[in-house]
């Protein structure tokens, strides 16, 4: 086999949507020659990176602190998907929050409880590590200066099992946007890496014009793609229209969390962006708690929910051809 | 003398016709050498007001966008619109509307909690 270690032939993302709102599996791919085991043990002697499979959780717009029409519900749903995740039979490794972690209030020192109960809450999750960016009404009223003081910087990257994952910050210049500096930072961030680095970035704005009217855009969206554009396996992951959404464009697969709070209608169909109206029968609908599938049903083992899979950024493996291979055994 | 009068009165009203004429006719058929004509909208949470202002395609027209509290934004891609309305300065903006259609405006400056739903509507006919 060639030198030449290339993580693309055994490296990929699948996503499994929970609603939580999505969890995702990061596996290594066993191809057909077999040769993808002695790709690992090359890398890993090589730098010491470690390939192991893992998943992780995004979560977003859990808004702690909302307490109203048209969700009475509070940060029930929050707690239910900690409690979602704690029981998940392959416990993820990580949990991405991608912003609007809490509701905006300008009463003197609310603000900064709300960000303490959502630590509270976050702090039950039982996994490696919880990573945070800003939504804008955590962060859109001051620039970003108290969720600094709470929870650290608004935009920050890091590695994870060979998969480099960076949280950018499209809240904090009050606008929908990124901004030159943090531009600059990625510009030097993604350097260090080839172009078949598996990257994932967290953000609560989209980065394309899904629908501007309702502010559902970033400024310079274009600009940070266009950074990112040489790179090919690229997923970025966003909260804030508080639906599921997929969009590809230029290689990069951009999916939406739904919401732990209310969910907004689809635009398509819907002049107006108000909340889904909250239904006291299912009060957790369309915030994506439910079970995934049922127990049975598309061949599934008895007893064991089903799952959708969702390729992120499968290069070699188009439309649903691969999928199959990153589904674990087991299930969730 | 009351034919005198009479031919004073018809040219006095000649002149208001016509001026009142030209005053109808000014904002579609404003010369370039002319300002364009100028809107007044103000800002303040969260709403804007007049909900709704409507503009002639092909005629330049002048914002003058002010608010009564915070910082506001006034975006409305499609019409090249993206301003920045600080409290005390009235922000000028001119524009050119080159396609009919109702434009659906928004503050993208967050300005608090019922921001997400803090627009307009610029009709262009």
């Amino acid at each position: 086999m060639s030198d030449r270690v290339d993580r693309r032939s055994f490296l990929k993302i699948a996503g499994t949507t929970l609603g939580i709102g999505a969890l995702y599996s990061v596996a290594p791919l066993l191809g057909a020659d077999g040769a993808a085991g002695e790709v690992a043990r090359r890398l890993w002697k090589k730098n010491g990176e470690r390939l192991k499979p893992f998943s992780f959780v995004q979560m977003s717009d859990t808004h702690v602190g909302f307490n109203g029409a048209p969700d009475p519900l509070g940060t029930q749903a929050f707690e239910r998907a900690v409690d979602t995740i704690n029981g998940l039979r392959h416990r993820p490794d990580l949990v991405l929050v991608s912003g609007d972690l809490t509701h905006d209030s300008e009463k003197p020192g609310e603000q900064a409880l709300r960000m303490r109960r959502f630590q509270e809450i976050s702090s039950r999750l039982k996994v490696e590590a919880v990573h945070c960016i800003p939504g804008e009404h955590d962060a859109g009223l001051d620039g970003g200066a108290l969720y600094r003081d709470v929870f650290g910087p608004t935009y920050y990257a890091f590695d994870h099992r060979g998969v480099h994952f960076i949280g950018l910050d499209n809240v904090s210049l009050a606008k929908p946007e990124v901004g030159p500096e943090q531009l600059a930072w990625l510009k030097k961030d993604l350097s260090r890496f080839p172009a078949t680095a598996p990257i994932v970035v967290f953000t609560h704005r989209p980065l394309f014009d899904l629908k501007p009217e309702w502010e559902w855009f970033t400024s310079d969206g274009d600009d940070v793609m266009n950074l990112l554009a040489p790179y090919e396996n690229v997923t970025v992951l966003y909260g804030h229209i508080h639906r599921h959404h997929e969009h590809t464009a230029g290689g990069a697969r951009h999916l939406a969390a739904r919401s732990l709070i209310f969910a907004f209608p689809d635009p398509e169909t819907t002049a107006d962006k108000k909340p889904l109206p909250f239904d006291k029968d299912q009060p957790f609908k369309n915030l994506g708690l439910r079970i995934v599938g049922e127990p049975g049903a598309r061949g599934a083992a008895p007893g064991r929910p089903t799952i959708d899979e969702v390729e992120l950024t499968m290069r070699e493996f188009s439309g649903t051809v691969g999928v199959n291979q990153f589904l674990k055994e087991g299930g969730y | 003398m009351s034919t005198g009068h009479t031919y004073g009165s018809i040219v006095v009203l000649g002149v208001q016709l016509i001026a009142a004429a030209m005053t109808l006719a000014a904002p579609f058929q404003a010369r370039a050498d002319e300002p364009p004509r100028v809107v007044e909208i103000t800002a303040k949470r969260f709403e804007f007001t007049p909900k709704e202002i409507t503009l002639k395609q092909g005629v330049p027209v002048t914002l003058r966008l002010t608010t009564e509290d915070v910082t506001h934004g006034f975006f409305m891609k499609k019409l090249g619109i993206d301003a920045v309305i600080e409290p005390g300065t009235p922000t000028e903006i001119t524009i050119t509307p080159q396609e009919t259609g109702t434009f659906t405006t928004i503050c993208d400056h967050f300005c608090g909690e019922g921001h997400g739903n803090m627009h307009m509507k610029i009709v262009v006919e």
